[in-house]
């Protein structure tokens, strides 16, 4: 029998993941070789890169949203991962306590400092800075300007005696009664003074972090050790505060939805995704194509189905039940990336992608060995 | 198809997953000693401990492979684009043990080619895949800005 191709429709239908009132269809990806006889689904980088793209919905510093369409989940959730564990970042590691007198411990309190996201210059951080190496059991650190960068905390709480006598505020009665993560102060050693001075001092994204409260007399007086380290280590080095896809959303109007209908199918969708147009003339005029006797009604359109959490509310009102189709595109990644600020949000993602090739590189080098 | 092996191959002995414990002794090679980390020059890292491995009952044609500190990060990606091969039969990922870091990829191919061919062009097609994603992705940075600045 000889192959027919695939049209254009029953490509696009190949896309779609069904989404019913209870049950998924067509969940899993089909473009292999073998899966439709007579079809070509071998890889090929010119296919890959004739259907692929990228678009923006958003490009903040601490938040970048973005589609990639044309891609396998495989791959998708690979970038998301390595955003999320494996690009590094600086952050507190060790702590040296000399003396602490407030009323959080010394683990709680080393735990909190940790947390803290910190950011400085962009040059000095990805490419100065270098991996620290553990040191072996029994073994001296080996700290130097381009693995570790020392911070201090020093600060006192003392009263005010400029405060008014009937102030109850802790605040304004003494001083350093709140910790912060703006007191804490970076020790620029060697080389660092050059790609960390001005603008670009390491410092913490936040200033206003709480640390800890104390009341007079109180102190804590610590130094601080910060590595580079990645999030599969611990959180604290994740460089993303989330990095999230979802799939893109389809919603098919199958048969014409007017007039009160229409806005209460509005209603089953969050804001912005269904919009209310009038029937045109021709739409009118037009035969079978259900608007016949209608113009100047309101019908309901699909604006914006990426706006869509597809929570099937539709799907449990019978006279809406058979009038649209819901579904999800399987290639559809909308990626949304919040950066803690060590990096720019955009730069993660294509630190994750350099990080993908690098690990691909690396390993077929590893193969060769192997073989050898 | 054709080229179909007919017989199974026999996987005696070893459990796949269990590696002895013998490390590495059988790559290390040219600086395999001289480990002076303050070789700060960069580029092509100091030779790294092999992290790739045949497990036992391997053939030309159907080979399972062991690497140690990868996930599903590399796994399911490594799958998907090995599948994309038409040589390739079969191909799967496992992480046998949540608590050892180790991942396996299994390949089965069809005669002419080899396993071992199948899992390098499969790491080179996710390099070459990587260059396209970010191309794209750096342009449609550009584009964005470029638009939004316009827009005021």
């Amino acid at each position: 029998m000889p192959h027919k191709p695939p049209t254009q429709e029953e490509l696009e239908k190949r896309k779609i993941v069904g989404v019913n009132f209870e049950t998924v269809t067509d969940v899993s990806s089909t473009d292999f070789p073998g899966h439709y006889p007579g079809e070509d689904h071998a890889w090929d980088i010119e296919r890959f890169k004739k259907g692929f793209s990228v678009e923006f919905h958003q490009n903040d510093p601490y938040e970048a949203s973005f589609s990639l369409i044309g891609c396998d989940a495989s791959i998708a959730n690979a970038f998301r991962r390595i955003m999320i564990a494996d690009v590094p970042t600086l952050a507190i590691e060790n702590v040296f306590i000399w003396n602490n007198t407030s009323v959080i411990q010394d683990e709680v309190l080393a735990h909190r400092l940790g947390l803290i996201p910190f950011t400085g210059g962009r040059e000095g951080l990805h490419e100065f800075l270098k991996w620290f190496e553990k040191p072996a059991e029994g073994e001296q650190p080996n700290c130097t300007d381009y693995n570790t960068v020392e911070l201090s905390l020093d600060i006192k709480c003392e009263d005010n005696d400029d405060a008014d006598s009937k102030e109850t505020d802790p605040t304004k009665l003494y001083h350093h009664a709140h910790v912060y993560a703006k007191d804490i102060v970076f020790k620029p050693i060697g080389r660092q003074e050059q790609y960390f001075s001005g603008e670009n001092i390491i410092r913490p994204v936040n200033p206003d972090i709480l640390i800890a409260k104390l009341r007079p007399g109180q102190q804590i007086s610590l130094t601080m050790h910060m590595h580079k380290g990645v999030g599969s280590d611990h959180a604290k080095f994740s460089p993303v505060a989330t990095a999230s896809y979802r799939i893109m959303p389809t919603i098919t109007i199958t048969q014409p939805i007017l007039g009160r209908d229409a806005e209460k199918f509005q209603k089953c969708f969050p804001k912005g995704v269904i919009g209310l147009e009038k029937v045109t003339a021709k739409e009118a005029a037009q035969k079978g194509s259900g608007y016949r006797g209608h113009e100047g009604e309101l019908k309901a359109v699909v604006v914006d189905p990426k706006r869509d959490t597809v929570s099937r509310e539709v799907l449990r009102h019978e006279e809406f039940k058979d009038k649209v189709k819901l579904g999800r595109r399987r290639d559809h990644f909308i990626y949304l990336v919040e950066s803690t600020g060590q990096w720019e949000s955009d730069a993660i993602f294509l630190e994750s992608v350099s990080h993908l090739k690098a690990k691909a590189k690396s390993l077929e080098q590893q193969l060769v060995n192997m073989v050898r | 198809m054709a080229a179909r092996r007919d017989s199974d191959v026999a996987m005696d002995d070893a459990p796949t997953s269990h590696q002895p414990e013998v490390k590495d002794d059988t790559m290390v090679d040219d600086e395999g000693d001289d480990f002076d980390e303050n070789e700060g020059e960069e580029e092509e890292e100091e030779v790294e401990i092999q992290r790739v491995k045949l497990l036992p009952g391997s053939t030309e044609t159907a080979a399972s492979f062991e690497f140690a500190n990868e996930g599903h990060t590399l796994g399911n990606a490594l799958r998907y684009v090995i599948m994309r091969n038409p040589d390739v039969e079969f191909c799967a990922y496992a992480i046998p043990h949540p608590s050892e870091a180790k991942m396996n990829v299994r390949i089965q191919t069809f005669e002419g080619t080899t396993a071992i061919e199948a899992l390098e062009k499969g790491l080179r097609d996710i390099q070459e895949l990587c260059d396209v994603v970010t191309e794209k992705f750096v342009k449609a940075a550009a584009d964005f800005a470029e638009k939004k600045a316009a827009t005021g």
